[in-house]
């Protein structure tokens, strides 16, 4: 225990503004940049340079990306619903900026008013909160769809709310064993849980959640290979076609925070935030006004603990653009089949075997969420994985509405004796 | 040909799209640390082929007057149709083009003037950066034709005279 003192007055609503601050203006600047990172990635993945004219290596190309965006003419189709083609950008990016405020991306800071909590808004429904907003975000895409009056653009805004709602449920099913673990929805606790009473990166024992959790973010954040709603072959741009100038842009920075707050959320449930691994020296926690829990704070750790839970995040976002530029589209059947019948059937029974482990270990008397827990957790957890991969890996699910080998051998062989002879070859053949 | 139905067979066995996405990511991975084949195209011009057929040139006599002896073979072979040629005499019984031109929007760079050409006078060139701010400057006439410096085109290789 260490009493640090806790924050309050004035001191307590400045610091709290300047974290607002700071976190918009640095997730705003890492979308810029990530805009950037994708091009230089999918450059270097197809063996190119990539941008490297606006200023030192490309670096200040989101710069002119922005000006460009601010500077070019907007259109307003004369088909389009005035009052929500304008609201449809607005919907769909606050969402996607705010969600960031409860995700804890560093140690606590000593300062000399108190200790600060590094994290904007440390609210008690932690990731409901998150789950609640990312939904929120359809709604702009859906509306933008609608508002065009294009049909592509409907086309799209139809497939996002279909995927979306879809992968919602996976989503927040994939999350249910990790509130069973952690006993807790918010995010600052779950880090606690891996830091310190279970030691344990919770990617280690619900390795099948972390699984489900990374493929259900993917489909929310409409990234390949689940960009159904705006599949370019397909959809002109979906969504979005009638957008230009800053509205497509408004669009452009709520994909990219989207993708910036999965990735900060997969790093801080599954990676264990911003934990140093093997190192119990930043274990802290804020457990009342004032009261750090564990190791002691200092600047030194927040920073360190700042810089990791950085790599992390960017270890994902660097998944989702490797991932992006190396599968294909999935076919929207097969999509809603991953969705239904894969995603959903396996987080109901990694639900029930998780609940009915720990039931077992309840009963057992083994002391709740502590590392023996853990590993006995890991070990069913990874049965449990290695069934689910084994029977996803045989090509039994996303075959979609192609038929079974089997089937078509049986239909060829009737085919080759039943096949109706052509007018213009009975001719030829002379018959 | 009568209309079949192409039946794809699927393996079976040994088809995984778990292992086929991670096969994927490895050849992705592996390509972002390759090589990278990007020509900076305006501050490093890229090789070009010797038999590139680019834009013509004319070849000069020392004394600076064409070698074209306006025998009208070139216009007459030009399945494009895009060389004007009005021949001239001299006094001295020589004959000369007194307009020669060749609109290298119609032209489609064959190559067949130069392969015609009894004195080696027109010759396709090994260049390629042809922009203009207006249509007309594309009609070069016998002077443009003529202040060309780029290289000519080897039409065919002297020690392959077959192109084998």
């Amino acid at each position: 225990m260490h009493d640090v003192g806790a924050l309050s007055g004035t001191p307590f609503i400045i610091i709290t503004l300047v974290k607002i601050l700071a976190v918009f203006t640095v997730v705003m600047v890492t979308v810029a940049y990530m805009t950037l990172a994708e091009r230089k990635i999918s450059a270097w993945i197809q063996d190119r340079i990539g941008p490297n004219r606006v200023g030192p290596r490309g670096l200040l190309q989101p710069i002119a990306d922005g000006l460009k965006n601010i500077l070019k003419e907007e259109t307003l189709p004369r088909q389009a619903s005035r009052v929500y083609f304008f609201l449809a950008p607005m919907i769909s990016i606050v969402p996607a900026l705010i969600t960031f405020a409860v995700i804890p991306f560093a140690a606590p800071l000593p300062t000399p008013w108190g200790i600060v909590n590094m994290i904007v808004a440390d609210v008690p429904i932690g990731i409901l909160y998150i789950l609640a907003l990312t939904s929120l975000g359809v709604y702009g895409i859906v509306m933008a769809g609608w508002s065009s009056n294009n049909k592509y653009a409907f086309l799209g805004g139809l497939r996002a709310s279909a995927q979306m709602v879809s992968y919602e449920v996976a989503l927040a099913m994939s999350l249910i064993p990790v509130f069973l673990l952690v006993g807790n929805v918010t995010l600052t606790q779950m880090v606690w849980t891996q830091q310190q009473s279970l030691g344990l990166w919770l990617a280690v024992p619900l390795g099948l959640s972390f699984l489900l959790f990374v493929i259900a973010s993917f489909a929310e954040c409409n990234r390949l290979p689940f960009d159904l709603a705006e599949a370019e072959s397909e959809l002109v741009t979906g969504y979005h076609t009638e957008f230009s100038a800053m509205k497509f842009s408004m669009f452009f920075i709520a994909e990219y925070s989207n993708m910036l707050t999965a990735s900060a959320l997969m790093a801080t449930i599954f990676l264990g935030g911003w934990d140093i691994p093997f190192w119990n020296g930043d274990d802290m926690r804020i457990i009342a006004p004032g009261i750090v829990e564990g190791a002691a704070p200092a600047v030194w750790k927040t920073i360190a603990t700042l810089l990791v839970f950085m790599v992390k995040t960017g270890f994902f976002i660097f998944l989702f653009m490797w991932v992006r530029w190396t599968l294909p589209r999935f076919r929207y059947d097969q999509v809603m089949h991953l969705g239904w019948k894969v995603m959903i059937p396996a987080a109901l029974v990694f639900i029930i075997t998780t609940a009915t482990t720990m039931l077992v270990l309840d009963s057992l008397g083994m002391q709740y969420g502590r590392f023996p827990y853990g590993v006995i957790l890991t070990l069913v957890n990874t049965a449990v994985l290695v069934g689910f991969l084994f029977v996803i890996d045989r090509d039994r699910v996303i075959a979609g509405a192609a038929p079974s080998p089997a089937r078509l051998r049986a239909q060829e062989g009737r085919m080759t004796l039943r096949r109706p002879v052509p007018p213009r070859e009975r001719e030829v053949a002379g018959v | 040909m009568a209309i079949n139905v192409k039946t794809v067979r699927r393996p079976e066995q040994g088809t995984s799209y778990i292992r086929a996405t991670l096969k994927g990511m490895a050849l992705t991975f592996k390509h972002m640390l390759d090589r990278k084949v990007t020509v900076q195209y305006p501050d490093v011009k890229p090789e070009i082929a010797p038999r590139w057929r680019g834009t013509h040139r004319m070849e000069k006599h020392p004394d600076g007057r064409p070698k074209c002896v306006a025998c009208g073979l070139c216009p007459t072979i030009c399945p494009s149709n895009c060389i004007r040629l009005v021949p001239g005499e001299d006094d001295q019984g020589n004959r000369y083009p007194v307009v020669y031109e060749i609109d290298e929007f119609r032209c489609i760079f064959c190559g067949m003037c130069q392969e015609v050409c009894p004195v080696e006078a027109i010759h396709v060139g090994v260049d390629y950066e042809n922009s203009e701010y207006t249509r007309d400057r594309f009609v070069y006439d016998l002077d443009r034709l003529m202040a060309q410096d780029h290289p000519v085109t080897d039409l065919w290789d002297p020690s392959d005279p077959l192109g084998q």
